[in-house]
């Protein structure tokens, strides 16, 4: 982990000071020793199995389950107290600064949220029957005081830490932020039926409540991991396929990730750029049907041979239409050789006609194209490519998409892919001509010059 | 989407009322839960009706449930949320400070009604459920039910906390013994319509229930404790852990399938390069399935072996030119060697796919085993059985020439093919036949 910069520093050591204060000053009295350690032990298993979703970067813990539960069974300083004592034994990899620092959060926002509570009418304890239907009022009002506190709290570590003033707010963290607010408050109602569900049979309402909670991270966990095993596996077999031309290796993980960085800044949401990189990975899966000897042709190729090349993105298609997810990257697989003025293949479209992936991707692909080498010239440079790229905007290229990629590339860099030389025995299979160069195009003999 | 059927490891079946007699199992079932729902329907309304208002929150709550089924991997069809419902109403014993005294066949009738009501929207949309898991889903409940309601008026408790725990103890013992009835009804009906083993399918089956079972379980009775304080408002909020729980199953299933799909479509690559004849890859998955079912395989080693099986000619892409015609069964052993050990290069190189990647690497190697690793892994040795028959019998599947092909499997005398595995071969391609 880097160095953490002195602001945040300060700001945890407070956070953890004042919540140490809190606990130290507040009065005990009432609190019932044995709940308050069942709330320890309810604090432990909900921090630590905390779902990760959105794909593994934002944690939506059922810690606002545990919060709540406390705030209603021990009250203000039990809930602080329960949060402090429970953070070194939080069963996640952590290190003590973040522990003290969840710690310290949990117990603040704790504290507050019970006095909201009490402040407003709630009563210490688990409720029962005359409680209800009044209890929501005190209680909704808890749940808005936690889920403020809380984004408070993190929000001022995320400002010491320079990370919100870094990147400018992008729409698709804020949505990530109110899904996880809403998730909370959703885990924060639990809070309140696990407490009433201990007034009726004690501590199994733990066991009984986060059984299904367990059940559904595990089931996460295994969602994640099936994800990560399928991305794998398609990115090896995509690779495999590529094997066959020693210089175009590597070439479909490269678009893939240049269109993913066009969909990125073009602001699609999250998913469309997943598919479009998986769009990017798959779009030459159809050259494995043209024939090696056309592929290696050093000569001008005939019609035939020139058809047979035309026809890959037809076959990429064919293979993989029956993959459910593709859905709109179907389109752009087939449609990645079109050209804006519509003398493309397979079908000739033009302009807006082609499939937005279909645009995505022929810009990237060309780009990886003339950046790497091939049997017949050197890899140009980043720049020259630019150069390439905009004398095709609007004739071959669609020009918004090359404006994305090169303030895309501008901004991230380009990885370069290594020089390949291929062994000198000639085993390996190298192409002379490539149908994705637009600054080498295909050399085709025309009937008229037979 | 692909169909469910595409999903599915169903045989063909006979067409109309003939394919009742091919699963007879499965037929008893939806008869004996179809009585249970038209006799507690008949009952209810002979004898009256209790507590309308409860049994009205139940229903809706059981209808939206079923509306909202999932399919899981290996073509489970559950709907967690209807069956929690269903499990809270039946361990009702207090609402709200007020003792509830409906009978056991009210409950089933909610129940009958829920679901009908669920499934209607479906069946409307041309997507009907699939009949067996929902008798399935009903036969938990008419277990559960009848074997709690006849006891509830003793069990209903006072105050006290401690009162409360021969009651629930009941409840979580009842839970389990719904849950292995219908691990048991599962297996008998998979049995049935895939040939595999009894206890094999009784094992796949526990496992593929257990999580979910248990979300479901203590959920119900969560429903039916919570119900005693906060009146009907407990259903709702006790409904939420359950759904997350279910959007983490459907999503899971849905990457299952996905990954299947890739799978399936990517090892067409080598067809289309014109390695191997047109559906080659397909068909040998298909019948490896089903000799893998026939040997008895657990469900997770199907799947392995579906992959593997798929996967197996992957190798040729690293090949100059395709072999002739593509048939691996006519090279020469060094070059099936090669091309087994290439594929399994490759598919190693997932990093998540070891096994298949082992099962793919000796699927060449004879039934006895060669060098010192011993005899090949089972799947391997299917693999090479299924890949023959493909090779030699072709895309035609001229059933002539299948029984030449068998009996020359048979009669190989080098110890290359595992007689056994060339026995099921045998009677997974008869039953096929036998059903077309």
């Amino acid at each position: 982990m880097r160095a953490l910069p002195g602001a945040a520093r300060l700001y945890i050591g407070l956070v953890f000071l004042s919540a140490l204060a809190v606990v130290g000053l507040g009065p005990f009295t009432g609190i019932d020793p044995a709940t308050l350690a069942l709330v320890v032990v309810l604090y432990v298993v909900t921090e630590s199995i905390s779902t990760t979703m959105h794909n593994g970067k934002a944690g939506v813990s059922p810690g606002a389950a545990a919060s709540l539960a406390a705030v209603v069974l021990v009250g203000p300083v039990g809930a602080a107290a329960g949060a402090l004592c429970s953070a070194p034994f939080v069963l996640r990899r952590q290190n003590v600064v973040k522990r003290m620092f969840n710690g310290g959060q949990l117990a603040l926002v704790g504290y507050a949220t019970g006095h909201a509570f009490l402040a407003l009418g709630g009563e210490v304890g688990p409720p029962d029957r005359a409680d209800f239907p009044w209890i929501l009022v005190p209680f909704c009002a808890a749940l808005v005081v936690y889920g403020v506190g809380n984004s408070v709290l993190v929000g001022l570590l995320m400002w010491c830490l320079g990370e919100v003033r870094l990147a400018p707010p992008r729409r698709v963290r804020w949505r990530t932020l109110a899904t996880l607010e809403l998730a909370s408050l959703g885990y924060g109602m639990l809070g309140l039926f696990i407490a009433v569900v201990w007034g009726v049979i004690g501590a199994p309402a733990i066991l009984l409540v986060l059984l299904p909670l367990f059940i559904a991270r595990w089931a996460f966990d295994q969602c994640l991991a099936e994800q990560r095993a399928h991305e794998a596996t398609l990115a090896t077999l995509c690779q495999a396929v590529e094997t066959k031309d020693y210089y175009t290796r590597g070439h479909c993980m490269r678009v893939s990730k240049g269109a993913g960085m066009i969909a990125q800044q073009l602001g699609m949401p999250a998913e469309r750029v997943q598919t479009i990189r998986y769009a990017g990975m798959l779009h030459d899966v159809g050259k494995l049907g043209v024939p090696t000897k056309v592929l290696q042709k050093p000569d001008k190729l005939t019609e035939e041979e020139f058809a047979a090349i035309q026809l890959h993105p037809m076959r990429g298609y064919e293979i993989v239409r029956e993959i459910g997810f593709l859905d709109e990257a179907l389109g752009g697989i087939m449609h990645h050789h079109e050209r804006m003025d519509g003398r493309g293949y397979p079908m000739g479209l033009a302009g807006t006609d082609i499939p937005e992936f279909g645009r995505i991707i022929s810009v990237a692909d060309a780009f990886d194209c003339m950046t790497s080498t091939r049997s017949y010239r050197k890899a140009r440079t980043v720049e020259e490519a630019f150069a390439e790229l905009r004398r095709g905007a609007g004739t071959q290229f669609d020009p918004a998409m090359v404006a994305a990629l090169i303030t895309a590339v501008d901004r991230d860099g380009w990885e370069l892919p290594d020089a390949v030389e291929p062994p000198g025995d000639g085993s390996a299979v190298v192409a002379q001509q490539d149908h994705d160069d637009p600054s080498v195009p295909l050399r085709v003999v025309r009937e008229a010059e037979r | 989407m692909i169909t469910e059927e595409f999903y599915s490891m169903r045989a063909p079946r006979r067409a109309g009322a003939w394919r009742l007699l091919d699963e007879p199992m499965r037929v008893l079932v939806i008869v004996v839960a179809a009585a249970f729902a038209a006799g507690s329907l008949l009952w209810t309304l002979v004898t009256g009706f209790g507590d309308a208002q409860t049994a009205l929150a139940f229903g809706v709550l059981i209808a939206l449930g079923e509306l909202a089924r999932i399919t899981l991997p290996g073509n489970r069809e559950v709907a967690p949320v209807a069956s929690a419902g269903a499990i809270g109403y039946t361990f009702l014993l207090n609402i709200g400070g007020d003792h509830v005294h409906h009978s056991g066949w009210q409950v089933l009738a909610v129940v009958t009604v829920g679901f009908a009501l669920g499934e209607l929207p479906h069946i409307a949309a041309g997507r009907t459920p699939e009949w067996s898991d929902l008798a399935r889903r009903m036969m938990v409940i008419v277990v559960i039910t009848l074997a709690f309601r006849p006891f509830a008026g003793d069990l209903s408790p006072g105050a006290e906390e401690s009162q409360w725990w021969p009651a629930l103890l009941l409840m979580a013992v009842l839970v389990l013994a719904g849950w292995l009835t219908d691990a048991v009804i599962a297996a008998a009906i998979r049995a049935e319509r895939l040939r595999a083993r009894l206890t094999v399918a009784f094992r796949d089956e526990l496992r593929a229930h257990a999580g979910l079972g248990m979300a479901i379980g203590s959920s119900g009775i969560l429903i039916a404790l919570a119900s005693t304080i906060t009146g009907l408002a407990g259903l709702l909020v006790f409904t939420a852990p359950l759904l997350v729980t279910q959007v983490a199953f459907r999503r899971f299933a849905e990457v299952r399938l996905t990954y299947l799909q890739t799978v399936r479509a990517l090892s067409r690559v080598t067809e289309v390069g014109g390695y191997v004849a047109t559906g080659h890859s397909r068909r040998v998955s298909r019948l490896a399935k089903s000799i893998g079912c026939e040997l008895g395989m657990r469900e997770s080693d199907l799947l392995e072996l579906e992959y593997a099986a798929l996967m197996h000619d992957i190798g040729q892409l690293s090949l100059r030119d395709p072999i002739a015609s593509g048939a691996t069964v006519f090279a020469l052993p060094r070059e099936q060697r090669r091309i087994a050990e290439l594929g399994a290069a490759v598919i190693r190189e997932t990093g998540v796919l070891d096994s298949v990647a082992e099962l793919v690497r000796r699927q060449c190697e004879p039934h006895g085993g060669d060098g010192d690793d011993g005899p090949p892994p089972q799947g391997s040795r299917v693999i090479k059985v299924a890949n023959a028959v493909d090779d030699l019998v072709g895309e035609s599947g001229d059933p002539e020439r299948v029984q030449a092909v068998l009996e020359r499997l048979r009669m190989d005398g080098f110890g290359e093919y595992d007689p056994e595995v060339v026995e099921a071969a045998a009677r997974a391609i008869e039953r096929a036949s036998c059903r077309w």
